[in-house]
């Protein structure tokens, strides 16, 4: 098929146009002709193999009903937030955006707003991440996202910058863009929490420059319904950090991309997920693609899923040691446990490597639980459900050891905890 | 206390007869020790007794006071008095072993009908009982067993026996893989939960860990029985002679 009918067959694009509203509109009419020519994601598509976009990209969302809140996310910690309720910013519930060494401002206002350093990245990220693969939903994204947040760090606040979502109503479509930039030796903590719609589309860049750190822990919300695309390209420069760690529960698609070019020399760039699944509905896909492109560098991905009653889980991961890159090392983990012979757990780990001076490894399993350390739990009297958990959660553990903060990492093994205290029937 | 009669058991997989028949009773504040050569049954009878699975009880019962074991699951068994030192304990990343402890503790409470033991108690009651067996600090925080010797292994099971307070405590090879002096140490650790309402079956291949732990009676299994029971000095012969006399006499 040539692209040019791809097009002419794909209503959905036909009837798109560029929303008005400052410079954004030249990185959105950019992105829309080269969405138009890639053509919206299908699943005969390589990438996208192992998970099905049409959900994804079908006309209206699917109708999900939104959770009710209880216990708010990270309740405990200091922190100043910004919610968006089923994808548009609310000053109202949201703090104020003063926060020491961050300047915020929100994409809906730009304007003709002379944000220099936000007008070489916006859209920019997100079209050096297309190469080698194609993302189209993140080029849709950058065409049509009118909502996010542009966030410049020059400092190091105190507290972190907690971007709070919220779905109201059952049929919300969620498009944000986010743009941090985190200057030489800025560091930030960047809490991402909830569903932002029935169905969203969210895609952050992130630059970081020379000795800058950006933390970055995501708790997508558990609404049972939901629908999500994420994507994460971020640009790491010398001495540079990058920690991002994305914890799902629940949810009917998510599909989470992490693009990431180490461009600086002594750079590290740690990933990581925890992944619950229940369910012959649920199917969740880490996809990550991580270049280094300079000397001296360590990359990190850690990706744990527990699968039941039919759950699938997806992660393709790459290694991509570009020729120069001396001294790289390169780390790479995916496993799932699955509880029952329903659930599948399908990876692709992959490694692409030009220089010779480099330590790469890659591994990937997928088992049932140990039934040696079951019977071991049960002889103790730990009843079977209880012990599952403590195992289960153990092997999650793993996965949120990779966050540095205790704090947030206490606070998402106590929401674990509880999923599987109320889930053990 | 314990009172097994009859006591028939063979693979869930395969059709082979393991235990064919082994009668057994210890009276309350006993230590018995079981003998024998290997793949006589002596582990599998451990293992049957606290529940592991992969066995078919095709006859016979196992008393213990009043409750049948053979129709609880391991953790009723556990909850019930009975606790098995593991010949191989299992490591399990991720899940300390303090924690470990106290769900476990915790748990058979509950079992029980008992009040959860709060974590200022439980916290006092552990360093005092791993004070005992040289267990320190960092061994209670690390995970259960993982990166652990043979001998912290061997004594972490003991630190666990402690803090349940079994009444009927199964010992599988305990001495397996200890030198002399970690010997001593699980030997003083049993030797002080000694007492008139707990009951001990340690079984081993060795004459050695009863010089430690003294038993009032010894068997001899073979071949998926009992074959000959008698004081400590029958350990003595075994040790001497070996085993080959005492399975022609029987045969």
């Amino acid at each position: 098929m040539t692209v040019a009918s791809k097009i002419a067959a794909d209503p959905r694009l036909d009837g798109l146009t560029v929303p008005a509203g400052g410079w954004p509109t030249t990185a959105r009419s950019s992105a829309l002709m080269r969405l138009q020519t890639m053509g919206l994601p299908v699943k005969r598509d390589e990438y996208w193999r192992y998970t099905d976009p049409s959900a994804l990209v079908c006309e209206a969302p699917l109708p999900c009903d939104p959770l009710q809140t209880s216990t708010p996310i990270f309740g405990t910690i200091d922190k100043t937030r910004l919610v968006f309720v089923d994808g548009v910013f609310d000053a109202e519930q949201s703090d104020n955006p003063d926060l020491a060494g961050v300047e915020i401002t929100r994409l809906s206002e730009v304007n003709d707003l002379d944000l220099h350093w936000a007008q070489g990245l916006y859209g920019k990220l997100e079209e050096a991440g297309q190469s080698p693969v194609a993302r189209p939903l993140a080029a849709l994204n950058t065409a049509q996202a009118t909502e996010g947040m542009l966030v410049r760090v020059t400092g190091k606040p105190k507290k972190p910058l907690h971007i709070s979502y919220r779905q109201s109503s059952k049929t919300s479509e969620a498009i944000l863009h986010h743009v941090i930039k985190v200057e030489a030796g800025a560091e930030l903590t960047l809490l991402e929490t909830g569903t932002p719609g029935a169905r969203s589309n969210v895609v952050l860049e992130v630059d970081i420059a020379d000795g800058g750190t950006l933390h970055h822990i995501r708790p997508q919300g558990r609404a049972h319904g939901r629908h999500v695309a994420t994507h994460l390209f971020a640009r790491v420069a010398t001495e540079a950090t990058l920690k991002s760690f994305t914890m799902s529960l629940n949810g009917q698609l998510t599909r989470n991309e992490i693009v990431t070019e180490i461009v600086g020399d002594d750079a590290a760039v740690h990933v990581g997920g925890a992944c619950v699944g229940d369910g012959d509905a649920f199917h969740h896909d880490d996809t990550v693609f991580i270049t280094h492109d300079a000397v001296n560098c360590e990359s990190r991905q850690v990706f744990k899923k527990v699968l039941r009653n039919g759950a699938t889980g997806v992660f393709q991961g790459k290694i991509l040691v570009k020729a120069g890159a001396q001294k790289t090392d390169g780390y790479q983990i995916s496993q799932a446990l699955l509880l029952d012979g329903d659930s599948q757990f399908l990876a692709k780990p992959e490694l692409e490597i030009y220089a010779d001076d480099v330590a790469c490894s890659h591994g990937s399993t997928s088992g049932a639980i140990d039934e040696d350390a079951m019977f071991y739990l049960r002889s103790r009297g730990v009843p079977e459900k209880e012990a599952q958990n403590l195992l289960v959660i153990a092997f999650l553990g793993e996965a949120l050891d990779e966050i540095e903060n205790e704090d947030l990492a206490a606070d998402l093994q106590s929401r674990l905890e509880a999923w599987f205290s109320r889930h053990s029937t | 206390m314990l009172e097994i009669k009859n006591l028939h058991v063979q693979l869930e997989d395969e059709d082979k007869q393991i235990l064919k028949g082994v009668n057994l009773t210890v009276g309350a504040g006993q230590v018995h020790a079981i003998m024998g050569p290997n793949g006589s049954g002596k582990s599998t009878l451990s293992y049957v007794l606290s529940g592991k699975s992969g066995y078919e009880v095709t006859d016979g019962t196992a008393i213990l006071d009043d409750v049948d074991l053979l129709d609880l699951d391991p953790e009723e068994r556990a909850a019930a008095g009975l606790f098995l030192a593991f010949q191989y304990p299992v490591e399990i990343p991720g899940v300390g072993n303090m924690t470990f402890l106290r769900t476990a503790v915790n748990s058979q409470r509950k079992a029980r009908g008992e009040d959860e033991m709060s974590a200022g108690d439980f916290l006092k009651f552990i360093r005092e009982k791993a004070k005992s067996l040289k267990i320190d600090a960092d061994m209670l925080k690390r995970p259960v067993n993982v990166g652990f010797s043979g001998g912290e292994k061997k004594r972490n099971e003991i630190l666990q026996m402690a803090m349940l307070e079994p009444k009927m405590c199964i010992l599988d090879e305990t001495d397996s893989g200890l030198d002399v002096d970690a010997m001593k140490l699980v030997a003083e650790g049993v030797n002080a939960l000694r007492s008139e309402g707990r009951s001990f079956l340690v079984i081993t291949h060795y004459q050695r860990l009863l010089d430690h732990i003294k038993p009032d009676v010894v068997h001899i299994m073979a071949d998926g029985r009992i074959i000959k029971s008698g004081g400590p000095e029958l350990a003595l012969e075994v040790e001497n002679n070996g085993y080959a006399d005492l399975l022609a006499e029987v045969a």
